[in-house]
C-alpha cells in the first residue's frame, strides 16, 4: 500500500466516523434529511454497482426496496431484527437471481423491459394476497427502532456497499464486466461466462436495495403496497446516479444530495405537479450532461492538464 | 358460459394487436425504445372522454380528430426531442439506452400532467353499452365495435406496409438503417414518420379502450408493458406476430380473470413473458439476431 492508499483510506475512516456522530448534533428534521441522503446513497451507489459498468438501465429499484420493507412489515414483530435483515437480504437475492437469470442471457433491452413492469407486477400481486388472503390493505409496522439507529443503520450498509464494490471491481468479476460494458461480444469471445456475471452482480445490486427498504421500513408506521412500491423512487434513484455519473461508484453520491435538497423544496413547494417537475430535471441531466457531474469534473481537470502540458 | 370470455378476449386481444403495431413501427424503424408509450394511449383516452362529455362528439368521430392530432404530436417529440439523441448516438445500443432513459424522463412529466388535471380517479363513459348477443354470448356492442375498428385500421397498416412506396421505404428502414440509404430513402424523415404513425395508432388503440373499459391517469405503464410483451412475443417489427400474440395476451387475461381471479391478469401477463423470454427470445415469428 503506498503512502497515498493509507491517506484516502485514513480520509475515507475519519468521515465515517464523523458521519456516525451526525444524530448527536442534528435536530429533528436535520436528521430526517440525513436518513433520507443516506438511503439514496445506498440505492443510487447499489443501482450503480450493476448498472454503471455493464450499461443495462435497471427499472426496478422500488420493487426490491417495497419488497425489504414488507418484509419487515411482516415478520417484524415475529423475529429478531438481525434475522429479519436477514430474511429480506435472502428474499431480494432469490428474486434477482429469477430475474437475471430468465433476462441478462439476452439483449440488455429484455432487461429493462422486464424490470420496468417488475414493480408494478410486485406491487398487484402483494395487494392481491393482502385483499384475498389476509383480507386488510395496510400493515402496521411496530418495531422498536429509534431513528438514529436508522441512520446509522444506513450508514453501515452504505459502508458495506461501497466496500463490495471497491473489492468487486479489484477482482476477476469487476475486470470481467468492464469488458462487457465495453463490448459484450469480445467479452464472450476472450472466455469470460457473460451471463453468470452479469446475474451474481446485479443479484448483489438488488439485494442491497432489498435491505435499505427493510431498514427504512420503521420511517413509516403505516405501510400499504401503493406507499411501498412507489415508482417515483426508482425514478429518483435513476436521476440521482446519472446526475452524478455512473462510470465512478462514487459518482452517485454527487447527485445524491443536490437532487434530495432539490426534491424536499419540490415536494413542499409543488406538491401536485411533483412527477412533472423531476421528469423535467431528469430530462435535463439526460440531454445536458449524459456522463454526470464526475464527468463534467474529470473533463475539466483532462483540459487543464493538457493546456498546462501545452 | 365458454363463448362469453372467448369473444371478450378476442375483443380485447385484437386491441392489445393494434396497440403493439404502433410499438413495434416505433421500435423496429426509428429504434426508440419507447418508455411513455402507454401514455398517448392514455391520454388519447382522455380526450375522447372529453370530447364525448363536454362537447358530446360520438368516439368514433372523435377518433378522425384525435388520431391526426396524436400522430402531429409524436412527429414534433421525435423532431424535438429524439433527434438530437439519435445524432449523439455512437451506435444502436447506446441510442437504446438513451431514448429509454428520455422517454423515461417523458413517461413522469406526461403522467404528472394527467394527474394534475384528471386526478388518480378512475373515469368511463357510457357509449353504445347495449348487449348484444352473438353465439348464445351476450357481450357490449361497444366492444363489438371497438374490435371491428381495430381489425380495419390494423387491416389498412397492412396493406399501407406492404402495397405502398412509403410503406416499402419503412420496411427497408426496419431491415437494414444503412442500406436503405444506399436505394435513396431518406431514413430520418422514414424514422420521423414511422414514429409519427406509432403514436398515431396507439392514439387509436386509446379512443377504443376508452369506450368499454374505465381507466385512469396511471394506467400508461401497464399498457407499455402489454405492447412490449405483444411485441417481444411476436417478434419484433412483424406485423402479424403482434396479431398472433396479442390475441394470446387477450384471451389468457380474460381467461384468468374469468377462471381464476381477476387480481392476477397481470401475473399471467408476466409468466407468458418470462416463457417466451426462456423458450424463444426471438419471439413466435422472429428469426434469430446474430
Amino acid at each position: 500500500m503506498s503512502a497515498r492508499n493509507i491517506a484516502v483510506a485514513a480520509a475515507l475512516a475519519a468521515l465515517v466516523i464523523s458521519l456516525a456522530f451526525v444524530p448527536s448534533v442534528a435536530n429533528g428534521y436535520q436528521l430526517s434529511l440525513a436518513i433520507n441522503i443516506m438511503n439514496y446513497t445506498v440505492l443510487a451507489t447499489a443501482w450503480t454497482l450493476f448498472s454503471g459498468p455493464t450499461r443495462y438501465v435497471s427499472l426496478a429499484t422500488v420493487a426490491f426496496f417495497g419488497i425489504g420493507a414488507y418484509t419487515v412489515a411482516v415478520l417484524g414483530e415475529v423475529l429478531a431484527w438481525p434475522l429479519v435483515l436477514l430474511v429480506a437480504f435472502a428474499i431480494g437475492f432469490v428474486l434477482s437471481l429469477i430475474v437475471g437469470l430468465s433476462t441478462l442471457r439476452l439483449s440488455g433491452v429484455y432487461f429493462v423491459i422486464f424490470t420496468f413492469g417488475l414493480a408494478e407486477l410486485v406491487r398487484q400481486f402483494v395487494t392481491w394476497y393482502e385483499v384475498n388472503v389476509t383480507r386488510t390493505l395496510g400493515r402496521y409496522v411496530f418495531v422498536d427502532i429509534t431513528t438514529e439507529q436508522i441512520y446509522w443503520q444506513l450508514l453501515a450498509l452504505a459502508v458495506v456497499v461501497f466496500a463490495s464494490g471497491y473489492l468487486i471491481q479489484r477482482s476477476k468479476l469487476g475486470l470481467a464486466l468492464r469488458v462487457i460494458g465495453d463490448d459484450e461480444a469480445v467479452a464472450r469471445h476472450v472466455g469470460i461466462n457473460t451471463t453468470h456475471a452479469k446475474v451474481v452482480l446485479f443479484a448483489f445490486s438488488a439485494s442491497f436495495m432489498t435491505l435499505a427498504g427493510a431498514v427504512m421500513a420503521p420511517r413509516w408506521t403505516y405501510i400499504d403496497p401503493a406507499i411501498a412500491f412507489n415508482p417515483v423512487v426508482s425514478f429518483q434513484v435513476l436521476i440521482m446516479a446519472l446526475l452524478g455519473g455512473v462510470h465512478r461508484l462514487y459518482g452517485p453520491v454527487f447527485g445524491v444530495i443536490p437532487l434530495v435538497m432539490l426534491f424536499e423544496v419540490l415536494l413542499a413547494k409543488f406538491p401536485n405537479h411533483f412527477s412533472i417537475m423531476v421528469g423535467i430535471a431528469f430530462l435535463l441531466i439526460v440531454y445536458a450532461i449524459p456522463r454526470g457531474i464526475v464527468g463534467l469534473i474529470e473533463g475539466a481537470q483532462l483540459s487543464l492538464s493538457r493546456m498546462k502540458g501545452a | 358460459m365458454f363463448t362469453e370470455p372467448l369473444l371478450s378476449g378476442i375483443t380485447l386481444g385484437g386491441i392489445y394487436a393494434l396497440i403493439a403495431m404502433g410499438l413495434t413501427l416505433q421500435y423496429g424503424v426509428a429504434r426508440i425504445m419507447n418508455l411513455s408509450y402507454g401514455e398517448s394511449l392514455v391520454a388519447a383516452a382522455f380526450a375522447a372522454l372529453w370530447l364525448f362529455t363536454s362537447v358530446s362528439v360520438n368516439p368514433l368521430i372523435g377518433l378522425f380528430v384525435i388520431v391526426p392530432l396524436a400522430g402531429i404530436i409524436n412527429w414534433l417529440i421525435y423532431r424535438i426531442l429524439l433527434v438530437p439523441l439519435v445524432k449523439r448516438a455512437p451506435s444502436r445500443d447506446a441510442l437504446e439506452v438513451d431514448s429509454i432513459l428520455a422517454t423515461f424522463g417523458l413517461l413522469f412529466v406526461a403522467q404528472g400532467v394527467m394527474l394534475a388535471i384528471f386526478g388518480g380517479n378512475y373515469f368511463s363513459y357510457d357509449f353504445l353499452s347495449i348487449p348484444v348477443k352473438i353465439f348464445g354470448a351476450t357481450i357490449s356492442a361497444s366492444r363489438l365495435l371497438a374490435l371491428g375498428f381495430a381489425v380495419v385500421i390494423g387491416l389498412a397498416l397492412y396493406l399501407g406496409l406492404t402495397r405502398t412506396r412509403a410503406g416499402t421505404a419503412i420496411r427497408a428502414v426496419a431491415v437494414d438503417p444503412v442500406s436503405a440509404q444506399l436505394v435513396a430513402i431518406d431514413v430520418r424523415a422514414t424514422a420521423a414518420f414511422a414514429y409519427a404513425l406509432g403514436g398515431a395508432l396507439v392514439a387509436a388503440g386509446g379512443v377504443l379502450v376508452s369506450m368499454f373499459l374505465t381507466f385512469n391517469a396511471n394506467l400508461g405503464v401497464v399498457f407499455t408493458m402489454k405492447a412490449l410483451i405483444v411485441v417481444i412475443m411476436g417478434g419484433v417489427g412483424n406485423l402479424l406476430g403482434c396479431l398472433v400474440a396479442g390475441l394470446i395476451l387477450g384471451l389468457t387475461e380474460t381467461f384468468v380473470a374469468t377462471y381464476v381471479d381477476p387480481g392476477l391478469t397481470l401475473a399471467a401477463t408476466y409468466i407468458i413473458f418470462i416463457l417466451v423470454l426462456l423458450l424463444r427470445p426471438q419471439g413466435l415469428f422472429g428469426t434469430r439476431r446474430s
